[in-house]
Formats: C-alpha cells, structure tokens, sequence
C-alpha cells in the first residue's frame, strides 16, 4: 500500500468497515482471528451490504459471508488480476475518480517490456543478482522517487530525483489510446488473466469468481463503495506485496480509496504491530518512516543522505525537518550544525538485516548475543529447528516475557533435545529469563490496526520481579551509560551523547511513558514546549521530534490526546474525533480528499466526508482533511517556477506523500520484483505456472543451505498444498493464551486439518495420528477431518490443500508440535517476509518412530 | 448471606413468592422483574468491591478494543469491555476475555531465571544481579564486534553482533526506547519485530 497510495498503513477506521456496501475478505478469516471487528461487516450486511470471503479453508468467515470463493493458497493474484481485467475489459471502473487520481494516464518510457512479453519477466532484469534495474519502468522523461523509506530502502538503486519532476508534470495521455501509457498497459498485462484462466489456475469455479468481480463492480461508483479486509494470508508469501498492489489497483480504478466505506483494511494480528512499524523496531527504518543509513547507498555525510532520500516534490519534500528533528530528540545538545546534528552516530546497514537472515546470522555465530521481547521465535518462526540451531549457538540470550517460553527453555526441552541430536551440556548459550508487566500492569500507549494510538492505564502493580520493558530498557541504558562514562572514542560517543533523562516513579523508578510520548510528539528545544503539529517542525535544529507522524498526539502539557475517550453519541457524526488520536494529524480516513470529485464537491451526497467549502475557504466535513487544509481545489501547479514540495501538487492531488500526488496504479519506484503484480507460482508448488515460463517471482528472497532445502515444484514426494494458520482461542506463538486456563481448555492441542477425500484415500480417519513432512523435518499431529477444505481441480489435475495451526509448541497448557517445524527461511522480495501460507508436504496415516516421538504431542 | 427458610410449609411458600412463570404470565418481563428471586436481591456485582478500576486496551490483537480492569487491594478482579469504544462497544473476543486468566496465571514466574552455559537447570538471581550482568554482556560483545569502518573505508559504525527481535506486543514508548537504545546508542542493526512476519 506505501508504493500505491504513499502509506503503508490501513486507511479506514474500523467502524468505517459498517459504511461500505461490498466487503471482500481475503488473506484472512476475520470472523475468527478479528472477531470484534469483523461486527462492522455484519452491521454493513444488516444495511444491505455484500459480503464475500475468498479464501482456500471454509470458515466461520465463509460462513456469515454471501458468497464464498475457494482459491488455492497463493494464487491470490490470478483471482484479482481477473477483477481487473473483468473491470477494465467490460469498461465498469469509475473513469472520473481514476482519470482524475490515478497514474491511468501517464505514458511510461518506451523501453518499458511488460511480463506478457518476456514471459514472466519485465524489462531492467538482472539474472546474476536476481533484481531489477528500474530506469524503463518511469514515467517518460522523469525519474519517479519512491513514497516511502519501508520500499526503497532495500533496493541499491538511487532513489535521487534531479529535479525532473519539478519541471513540469509527467507527460499523460487523456484518452488513453497511447499504447504507452498505464491504462493500456494494465490492459495487456492483465489481457490473459480471463475467468476460464482464474479457474484453471487457482482451482475457483469461474461461475463463483464471476459473481464476486460483478459484486465488488456493482457497488463501486459515485454512490456505492467497497472495502477489501486481509491479513497475513496476503503478506506471507514471495508475492505478498504485490498481492496488496493487485488490490491497490482494483480499488483505485474503482474509487474505492479514501472516501466513506471505500478503502483497504490491513487486520494486523499483534496489539502494536501497527506502532512497532511506525516507531520501528525494524531494521531498515528510523520512527515514521525516516530511511536507515546505508553504507552501500549514496549516505555517506548528511549532506549525500538529505540529497539522495528528499525528493523535489510532494509531501516528502519536508524530510530534512523530520530528520533534523529526529537527531535533535535522540541527541539533544550532542546533535549540532558543526557535527551534522549527530548523523554519524547512527549505524549504517550493510544488508538485509531482518529477522530471517538474522536467525541464518544466529546459526553462523555472527550474531553473539540475542534480546527476544515478547516474541517466540521457537514456535513463530519458520523452520523452528533452524531457529533451535541459532540460539545454541549465541554466548548469550535474554527473553522477556509473562511465562516460560519456547524460545527461553529449547535448551532444555527443544525439538533437538527430544530427538537426541544434541544435549544441554552441549549448548553454551548463557539464558536470561526476564518476567514482564502485562498491560493493566504498566501504562503506555499501543497503535491499531487502523492508526488509532490508544493509551492503557496502569491499573495494578506487577508482582516480584516482573517489570515493563520500558523499565528494563530504560535501566539497561542508564548501567551502559556508566560502563562507557568517560570513554573518549569515537564509537562510543553516540551512547554518551543519547537523551536518556526520563523522570523516575516509585520505588521500582519506573520511567514515566508519557515523558516518551512527549518526546515522539516532540518540542521546541528552546522552551521545551509541546509543539502542536508536524508542520510547526525545522530543520535549524530549533524543534525536537521523535516520530513526527505522531505531532499531535500530546500537542500539549497535561494532554495526552492518546488518552482521550470521548466517543460520538448516535447522532453522529461517527468519526470519533475524541476517542483517542489516530496519526497523522487525527485523521481517521488517509487520502480523503479523495471522498471529493476534483472541483471539490462530494461524489454524492451518500458518500460524502470532505469537500471544499468555498465560502470558508477551506476544506471540511466530518473528519480531518488529509491534504493542505486551504488549498483550492482548482489551483495548479505554477510549472515556470520549478515548483518543489506541497507546490508542485495541484489542489486535485490526494495521494499527497506521492511524487505526483496520484495513487500509483504503476509504480515506476519502490517495487523491486516489477511495477505491476504478476501471478507467479509459490516457491513450493504442486502445479507450473500456466501464465509464464518464469514458474515463481524471480526476485523473492531465497536461502538455500543444509537444513533449509526447498521442494521443488511437482515434487512427487510432497503432492500436497500446506497452509499454516491461527485459531480464535489462541494469540500467535505468544505464550499468554497458552498459559490462560479458559483459553487453553477451548483449544487444548495441536490438529491437522484435511479434506474427507484425502483422508479417504490414505487411509486416515478423524482423531487418528499422522505424520507431515517436508525436507525441513518431519512433525506427528492428531487428524481433523473435515469437508470445510476441498480438493481443487487445478488445469484438470485434483490438488488437495491441508491445514495446520501453528500456535502450539511444548511449553504452557494446550501443547502439540510446532506446524513451522515443517516451514523453511525464504522471503518476500520487497519485504523479506516469511512464506507460511503456500508450500508443499506429504501426509501419511501413523506416528514417528521413539527418536521423533515429542513428548508434548501427548499419548 | 442469611439462611433461607426450613419446613415444607416455608419451602412452598418460598416456592410460590420465587416462582417467576405467574409473573411473566402476568406481564414481567423475564429480564428484568420476573427474573428477580429471594436469593437474587442478596446477590451484589463483584464490581462493587473494585478499588480501583482503569482503562486497558487488550493485549492480543490489533483490533485495540478497550477494556475495563477492575482491582481490588491491588490484585485484579475482573475484566470486562468497555462499552464507551467505538471499537467494541463493551464486545470482547474469548482471547479479550480471558485476559484475566492469563494476568492471573499460575504459570506466570515472577523472578528472574538464569541458566549458565551447559547447566541443565534454570537458577533463580535477583533482578539486579541480571541487569548487571547483561550490561556487562552487551558491552563487552559490542566492543569484540563493533565496526567503524568496512575495509573499503565507508564509516559504518555499527555492530552486527548483537540483535533484538520483538516489539509488536509492545508499548510505542517501548518500541520507541528500543531503537533509540540499542540503534541510535549502541548501533546494533539487527532490531526486528513480528511486524515483517
């Protein structure tokens, strides 16, 4: 969503979900896993609304939908690449919202080759690294920046725009005949994509698959609009990007985006997972979105990075502020003009430094020492021996949680000390085990999945020992701070110099988290005052600002808007522009200048949020304008002047974090496995691709190695799809739900779900034992034997699909083994996310002999 | 509470005062009037003994519905919905609701754990002996792997020696303390959460 829209976050509140008249749950089974928001869906359908899963397991998703699509696991971009083409095709986009706010028109360099042509692959392809080259995918004439340091920061290539698009506007083609430009090109990348084709490959009746693409069409327009829900069934794939993009594109066509009931939610599964991506505990990243500094990239002074990440026009043209803002917070008088506001002391990446080939670094003993805070990596990770493997090789390990865990005892009752492959006189990990504060126990803030920072109130003190991680954080700071008091060398200088001063409570001497918050909103450095929003921030290093996507959130002494909860009565509006505060700015709905056709009048009066009220001079309505509050919507760009920032972008513009302030239909930048989504098969898959020659994403993250082996497609050894997924009683591999009696007793072991024929035909029946394997291990679980899974018919062969949970390891109540036992280390091109939603095993009736034999799998 | 009353006589008679179908036939509502008994009127909500009582919001997914934690001489008593949020309007899920059961969790440890390198049992320590040691632990295999330069002569002044996974259960000022820490400080680059899995 970063590249298509310019944010990588949902862009409806919840309860806007009740607001749409066409709900299309995909990549998740949100009645089960978001069962308090899924009660918007219902109320949509109580007005009238349609409501469609598409999904390869029958669900109680499925069940309360209109119309239930089965595809099988990763073929989600043929289904949508089918919408799009059915829309296109048959002319049913909303041509004024998408000619007006989309890329439809833009005509792209002439070298550009599409997939279609080279099949499978664009033009830019470079086999040796297995990456793209993007120069031919950009607008004609004009280098294109990316929106948003989460995308770019994993390619190499410049990201510098000169200037070109400060000199006039990309050049576009109204009428769409230009065989160049993005409307014709979708149309040929998608010219294949038919409903006889969406049958073939993801094994979906073309009758079921025709009803949802005439559903989602019927109710988009001026006075209908259509919401998509997904969840980790779309992002852990190879394609998981690009499967949100194919979306992207459909909503965006049928001016499903930022307006009432239109939009994409995104249902992330922890309670922060939103916040811990804008204030980032990622690699590549610096809170909201401020790039990293890469050693391999053009960051060498702050000069070179300011250069290379600002682009000339739209809303990141401010970047120096934020970043200049970010130092001064984090360095305080250590960051002046004389030393480039500290920029040095930030770390520089040399690589890809997630967590998957931070497990392989692990394993290697690059990796020495290890924190893990409130993460299982045990029982969450794939290929959990691997994971095993790495910890025991660490000198040391601190775990930080609410009860055992997997990921702190594997040395004592691990996968691999059960089979007998190693013992714990071998492994010399050093291992902490740190209990920790619940909520209720400590207070702080967490971020929604639809941007809403809601603070929680400290209720209760913790007992013992257990603490909140800001208490350990905080502490363990202030003890390093003395070990390298009165150090002179250049690397330790950064720690020395970092803020550390946050007021102490109680006897524990507990930091105060609303004195971090305060901090992330950010002030004046001069007077210390609160700043009340983003725009308010400089770069002369006169303001201080942890993330500034965040300004506002405590935009005043003694008011932490985060803590507010005043929500609207039935009279509306609806917005509920008190309860809490959602980033950026309290604005609920992103890109809602969008909810306004181009001269600023609502689309109709059914779907209408924001709209330019000439009179007052400025746009209003019911939530927070998302764009420049008094920009007329008829003012334009004054092309003569070179304009930069906010001024090259005409009143007409809502995708303001974007170059070009358009929705990016066809990204130029910031992809790096294509500007368009493709249907590529899963790394591990029982069929070839039908479309293309090229037979998986040819950029997608691979580490081949002893231990982490792939099947091959059409392996026989491993006939079978295997998807992994959660359950309602049980949070993820997080431990809390496990050690919960209510929660425990409701799920009390692992299962494996399989299709009646299949059990048929091996020989299994419900509750008997079988054995799953894959070249990563092998693992025994009890069957549950269910029609809710069918065989598919892919391209006239019977494919069967089987299910596991993977929530269970072998610590807390409800135990069983671990489904990512089974699962190997490879990654999502752009986002090097894990695949656990599409591979390949085999399935046998019967158990594993003593040395595999768990003993949490029970009797 | 008081005893209820003996003897066949008082038992038919309590039957008959109790008895809520002649009241529902009469009009009562079953939710209310009729569902009220002799015993009932005894009965208090548990709430009333709260002594304290604070808004949470719930600790498992991203949904943020927000709860009402209610305690009592500083141990937690009950946990409910809060009916205010727009969000869940007083719904919770069964992961929501047993939020109790796992704040209350027999299994939850309450000091620190220690297992030396290739003991095979855990050790109890006290907190601070820890928090010292780990100090001295991130120390010391920060300054055997910290790069200033890479061979081609770019500053990097970093550590890949040290990593931190996890956050996405956390508060953002934990988050935030974090990367300040271990990234702006220390120059650990390997910081990750669930986010990306």
């Amino acid at each position: 969503m970063g590249t298509s829209f310019g944010r990588g976050a949902g862009t409806t509140a919840l309860w806007d979900l009740a607001n749409a008249d066409c709900l299309i749950v995909m990549g998740s089974n949100m009645a089960e896993n978001h069962p308090v928001a899924f009660r918007f869906l219902l109320e949509a359908k109580q007005r009238g609304a349609t409501l469609i899963h598409v999904d390869p397991r029958f669900t109680r998703t499925s069940a309360l939908c209109d119309i239930y699509a089965p595809i099988r696991s990763g073929t989600d971009i043929a289904f949508l690449g089918g919408i799009i083409r059915h829309v296109l095709e048959n002319d049913l986009w909303f041509r004024d919202f998408a000619l007006a706010y989309t890329n439809i028109a833009d005509i792209i360099e002439e070298g550009y080759e599409d997939a279609e042509e080279k099949d499978g692959i664009f033009s830019g392809f470079n086999a040796a690294q297995a990456n793209y080259e993007t120069g031919t995918w950009q607008y004609k004439g004009k280098k294109v920046p990316s929106s948003i340091a989460e995308h770019h920061a994993e390619s190499r290539e410049s990201t510098r725009d000169s200037g070109s698009m400060s000199d006039g506007p990309p050049p576009k083609d109204p009428t769409l005949q230009h065989p160049n430009c993005v409307y014709q090109i979708l149309r040929r990348h998608f010219a294949r994509y038919t409903p006889e084709m969406v049958e073939r490959i993801t094994g979906c009746p073309k009758e079921t698959f025709m009803k949802v693409a005439e559903a989602l069409a019927r109710n988009s327009g001026p006075e209908r609009t259509g919401t998509f829900c997904y969840a980790v069934g779309w992002t852990h794939h190879t394609v998981g990007v690009q499967i949100i993009r194919a979306c992207s594109i459909l909503q965006g066509l049928l001016g499903n985006i930022g307006r009432p009931g239109g939009g994409i939610q995104a249902l992330r599964g922890h309670s922060s997972i939103q916040g811990s991506t804008d204030i980032p505990t990622l690699y590549n990243m610096l809170p909201t979105y401020l790039p990293q500094p890469d050693a391999f990239k053009s960051h060498d002074t702050f000069q070179d990075y300011l250069k290379e990440e600002t682009p000339a026009t739209g809303w990141w043209h401010n970047f120096p502020k934020y970043m200049v803002s970010l130092l001064k917070a984090w360095y305080g008088p250590g960051a002046r003009p004389d030393n480039d506001w500290g920029y040095d002391f930030l770390p520089k990446l040399t690589g890809d430094h997630s967590q998957l080939p931070m497990t392989l670094a692990m394993a290697d003993g690059v990796v020495k020492g290890q924190f893990i805070f409130g993460q299982n990596p045990a029982v969450g990770a794939v290929n959990s021996e691997l994971v095993e493997h790495g910890l025991a090789k660490l000198d040391w390990l601190v775990v930080r949680d609410f009860a055992m865990v997997e990921t702190a005892d594997f040395w004592q009752k691990g996968r691999r000390v059960q089979k007998g492959e190693t013992t714990p006189a071998q492994i010399g990990t050093e291992v902490f085990f740190l209990p920790a504060a619940m909520p209720g126990e400590k207070d702080g803030s967490f971020t929604n999945t639809s941007r809403l920072v809601q603070w929680h109130d400290k209720v209760l003190e913790a007992a013992g020992d257990n603490r909140s991680d800001l208490w350990f954080v905080y502490h363990l700071g202030k003890r390093l701070k003395q070990l390298y008091a009165g150090s002179t060398a250049r690397r330790d200088a950064a720690l020395l110099a970092l803020t550390w001063d946050y007021p102490e409570r109680g006897e524990r001497r507990e930091p105060d988290p609303e004195a971090v918050l305060r901090e992330i909103n950010g002030y004046t450095v001069a007077d210390g005052k609160q700043i009340e929003k983003y725009q308010e921030l400089k770069d002369d290093g006169s303001t201080a600002c942890g993330g500034w996507m965040y300004c506002g959130v405590y935009p005043k002494e003694g008011h932490n808007q985060a803590r507010s909860r005043i929500p609207d009565g039935p009279d509306g509006p609806g917005s509920h522009m008190n309860w809490a505060f959602a980033w950026p700015s309290n604005r609920r709905t992103l890109y809602n200048r969008a909810s306004a056709d181009p001269q600023g009048r609502p689309w109709s009066e059914r779907k209408k949020m924001i709209w330019w009220d000439e009179g007052q001079g400025k746009w209003t309505g019911t939530d927070v304008p998302d764009f420049i509050p008094t920009k007329r919507p008829d003012m334009r760009p004054d092309w003569s002047k070179h304009p930069k920032g906010m001024d090259a972008l005409g009143g007409d513009d809502p995708f303001i974090m974007e170059a070009d302030g358009k929705c990016q239909l066809f990204v130029p930048t910031g992809l790096r496995d294509g500007p368009l989504p493709t249907h590529y098969e899963p790394v591990e898959s029982p069929v070839r691709n039908i479309l293309y020659g090229q037979q998986h994403n040819p950029t997608a993250k691979l580490w081949p190695r002893p231990g982490n082996e792939f099947n091959e497609p059409e392996d026989p050894r491993f006939p079978y799809v295997f998807t992994t997924f959660r359950l309602t009683e049980l949070h993820c591999g997080g431990i809390p739900t496990r050690v919960a009696p209510h929660t425990a007793e409701l799920q009390p072991e692992a299962f494996v779900e399989i299709p009646t024929e299949l059990a048929r035909e091996l020989g299994i029946r419900h509750l008997d034992w079988t054995v799953l394997s894959t070249r990563r291990g092998e693992i025994e679980v009890k069957a549950m034997v269910t029609n809710r899974l069918r065989p598919f018919v892919i391209d006239g062969r019977t494919i069967y699909q089987i299910g596991m949970p993977w929530v269970f390891g072998w610590d807390g109540y409800a135990r069983g083994a671990p489904a990512n036992a089974l699962l190997s280390i490879y990654g999502d091109a752009n986002t090097s996310i894990h695949t656990t939603k599409a591979l390949t095993c085999n399935l046998r009736p019967g158990r594993l002999g003593p040395p595999g034999r768990m003993s949490h799998a029970g009797a | 509470m008081k005893k209820l009353r003996r003897g066949i006589a008082g038992r038919i008679s309590g039957f008959v005062r109790d008895w809520s179908l002649p009241r529902q036939f009469a009009g009562q509502s079953v939710m209310s009037e009729a569902a009220k008994s002799t015993l009932s009127k005894t009965l208090r909500p548990r709430l009333e003994e709260a002594d304290a009582v604070g808004t949470s919001i719930c600790p498992f997914c991203a949904v943020g519905c927000s709860q009402l934690i209610y305690a009592k001489n500083g141990k937690p008593i009950h946990i409910e919905g809060d009916p205010r949020s727009p969000v869940n309007q007083g719904t919770l899920c069964p992961k929501g609701a047993a939020t109790l059961g796992a704040l209350l969790s027999p299994e939850r440890i309450n000091t620190v754990l220690y297992r030396a390198p290739h003991s095979d049992t855990w050790e109890r320590k006290p907190l601070d002996w820890a928090m010292e040691r780990i100090a001295q632990l991130v120390k010391k295999t920060r300054d055997d792997t910290f790069v200033e330069k890479l061979p081609s002569g770019k500053r990097v002044n970093h550590t890949l020696g040290i990593g931190s996974l996890g956050g996405a259960t956390m508060d953002n000022e934990e988050n935030y303390l974090i990367k300040k820490l271990f990234g702006g400080g220390l120059g650990i680059v390997n910081i990750e959460n669930q986010a990306r899995i």
